[in-house]
């Protein structure tokens, strides 16, 4: 069977701030990671590896230093990735990124079966997945929490729904997004890392792609833009209160009875 | 859209500084005294607007603009299961109502399902124009194909400008498909919805953690697409009378094939949600053992309020995942909540800081939760919350006493 994971890397940190004066972004460290959602897709499909045998590659779009993530990858025990990475795909949005990854999809041969993480920690949108599955034509299931079987040309998943628990059955090829938790995902090994430390990554541009009408791509093929970015709202209607810890609770008692909660 | 383009000559060492240091994405790169943006460039474009004056400029592209006037309605897609309606769908058809006023677009619900007819009369209590029902067997579970068609065939047909879809898991899984159908973006968990004059409509959401706001727009794409968590727009009235018509949509069923089938479907045991509760108490690393929550839990008892929890207690094993508040957890909108050593980081406060009454206990007084919270207490949880245990013990004790006086 051939899995394919899409994985993303992300700032190691989420510390951004806003300068409320003059409206510019202060970063605080500049670590990059594989987005951690992304590392439960993995476990998932080299589990599958391992029940029914196959291959697990690994896609991913970003600049160069993104290469970094599909060499964790190939620690974990990927066995091939591809990158997609030109300055004409940079500044996109979901729909863009989405599209992005689907054309790089046709490049990686046959493709059983591709998984997503969830969401990423710096979009936050947990859209990527379905729309990839859309510009496929995949049939495609969110939220999967359990592999019940994997047959030859159908699979058996366990979904999480607000008030159910629903069994599904779903035919290849098709795509899944799998919820964190859903295997406790494996550490990358020395003995991989020594072993794949040469080994290639495949890095492919815009002029690869088959669709090579630019504006489909990068900020051209986004409908979203960001119009403005602020800092949250303070609340400014509040009170601070001070004294010994039991002052404050027959304060908080009394202020309590005021406003009608006892 | 338009492309960014660096005025090399007027480049010198602190300029090349400021500019690779303003950009929050990385992408402003000095390459050997030459500046080169990178694929990190998101187009923000705070380097020209806040960057050494004229080194980076923006040029706009032109770009073929859409006929906007031929696409109206705000429209909401209701969510339900087995066709109880979630509550966030009456939340974005009030908040539908509001945008729409603005431009003097029609409000539309549309409801996918089998044996929904009866249930479609409900919606007519919130004040939508019309609301368009598709039933048909095939979309008696949900899967994403068949929903997606009626969708699909929906807006084919009325050409809403703007629809809004609730952040639950059908539809962050149903809403980036339609997006990716008609080839239009999508904005997910909006905080904040405006409405432009033009139409367009302005999505406001938390980014980067919940450190920045993003306020985004869609402007040269129709339908524009935005999720909305539950708890986060206004509850809206439902009115005595009903309004409105229904419309009992037709679509080929060949359209409705899928390549999913439901096997079954295991109700789960359905507690409480901290989202419906009305008094919450939220607590974070600052209690300190697991038995300290039997303090909480008292508290919780006399005060009729559920527990809410962050996610270092969840990961320790004192409580579970649809406890937590935050942006990786549920938004909760009580009216009071009672927030106790917690600091209050961003990915928290992101759930809960449109509470009505938000009270925080927490022993340093720089602690970020107070500056959401309308009663900032600094004090420690070990010696205010036993005390206000017991001066509500004393004061139920007084009132019971009272009351057996008077009979006396």
């Amino acid at each position: 069977m051939d899995i394919l994971v899409c994985i993303k890397q992300v700032p190691g940190t989420s510390k951004v701030e806003v300068d409320p004066v003059t409206g510019v972004l202060k970063r605080g460290g500049v670590d990059s990671k594989m987005n951690p959602y992304d590392l439960y897709a993995l476990e998932t499909a080299f589990r599958m590896r391992e029940q029914v045998g196959g291959t697990v590659k690994v896609i991913s779009m970003g600049p160069p230093q993104a290469l970094d993530v599909i060499k964790e990858a190939y620690t974990m025990g990927a066995d091939e990735g591809l990158l997609l990475s030109d300055r004409k795909f940079g500044g996109a949005d979901v729909l863009a990124t989405a599209y992005t990854l689907s054309q790089g999809v046709r490049k990686m041969g046959n493709v059983d079966l591709i998984l997503c993480g969830k969401q990423t920690t710096d979009g936050d949108t947990a859209q990527v997945g379905p729309e990839m599955a859309e510009y496929l034509g995949l049939p495609h299931i969110a939220n999967v929490i359990k592999i019940e079987e994997i047959k030859d040309s159908y699979m058996v998943v366990e979904m999480d729904m607000p008030n159910t628990i629903e069994i599904a059955e779903i035919k290849f090829p098709c795509l899944l997004t799998v919820e964190k938790d859903i295997f406790q995902p494996r550490l990358p090994s020395f003995k991989k890392k020594l072993a794949t430390k040469d080994r290639e990554i495949k890095v492919i541009g815009f002029k690869d792609l088959q669709d090579q009408n630019e504006k489909r791509y990068g900020l051209t093929g986004s409908p979203t833009q960001v119009e403005r970015i602020f800092p949250p709202a303070v609340n400014t209607d509040k009170e601070m209160w001070d004294g010994t810890g039991e002052e404050l609770g027959d304060r908080l008692a009394a202020k309590l009875k005021e406003l009608k909660f006892i | 859209m338009g492309k960014l383009v660096v005025n090399q000559e007027k480049l010198t060492p602190s300029v090349i500084e400021k500019l690779v240091n303003i950009c929050p994405f990385n992408a402003i790169e000095d390459k050997g005294g030459k500046i080169e943006i990178n694929a990190g460039c998101k187009m923000c474009k705070i380097c020209v607007k806040k960057g050494p004056a004229g080194v980076i400029e923006f040029v706009e592209d032109m770009v073929e603009e859409i006929d906007k006037s031929l696409w109206k309605g705000v429209a909401v897609y209701v969510d339900h299961v087995e066709g109880d309606i979630h509550p966030v769908s009456f939340e974005l058809i009030g908040k539908a109502r509001e945008l729409a006023a603005k431009i003097n677009h029609p409000v539309y619900a549309v409801f996918v399902g089998h044996n929904i007819k009866k249930k479609a009369s409900e919606i007519l209590h919130y004040g939508v124009d019309e609301v368009f029902v598709y039933d048909y067997e095939e979309l008696k579970d949900f899967r994403i194909e068949p929903y997606t068609a009626a969708m699909e065939d929906f807006i084919n047909k009325k050409k809403p400008s703007t629809l809004l879809v609730g952040a639950t898991t059908v539809g962050r899984s149903l809403a980036p498909r339609v997006a990716a159908r008609f080839k239009t973006g999508l904005t997910a968990d909006c905080t904040i919805l405006e409405m432009k004059d033009n139409t367009d409509l302005v999505q406001i959401r938390p980014a980067f953690g919940g450190n920045i706001m993003a306020q985004i727009i869609n402007p040269n794409n129709r339908p524009q697409l935005a999720t909305v968590r539950y708890k986060v727009m206004d509850a809206p009235e439902r009115k005595a009378e009903s309004s409105g018509k229904i419309t009992f949509a037709e679509i080929d069923k060949s359209k409705l094939a899928s390549n999913i089938k439901v096997l079954k479907i295991t109700k789960k045991v359905m507690e409480a949600s901290i989202s419906d509760a009305e008094v919450i108490i939220a607590v974070g690393r600052g209690i300190k053992t697991e038995k300290d929550l039997a303090m909480i839990n008292e508290l919780a008892g006399l005060l009729g309020a559920q527990v809410a929890t962050t996610r270092p207690l969840i990961e320790a094993g004192w409580s579970d995942a649809r406890k937590q508040i935050g942006l990786s957890g549920r938004t909760v909108k009580p009216k009071l909540i009672i927030v106790c050593g917690i600091s209050g980081a961003v990915q928290f406060t992101a759930g809960m800081n449109n509470s009505e009454c938000i009270v925080a206990i927490n022993n340093d007084p720089k602690a970020s939760i107070f500056n959401v919270a309308h009663y900032g207490i600094v004090g420690d949880i070990y010696e205010v919350i036993p005390k206000l245990i017991s001066d509500i013990h004393a004061k139920n004790n007084e009132r019971e006493g009272s009351y057996i006086r008077k009979e006396a």
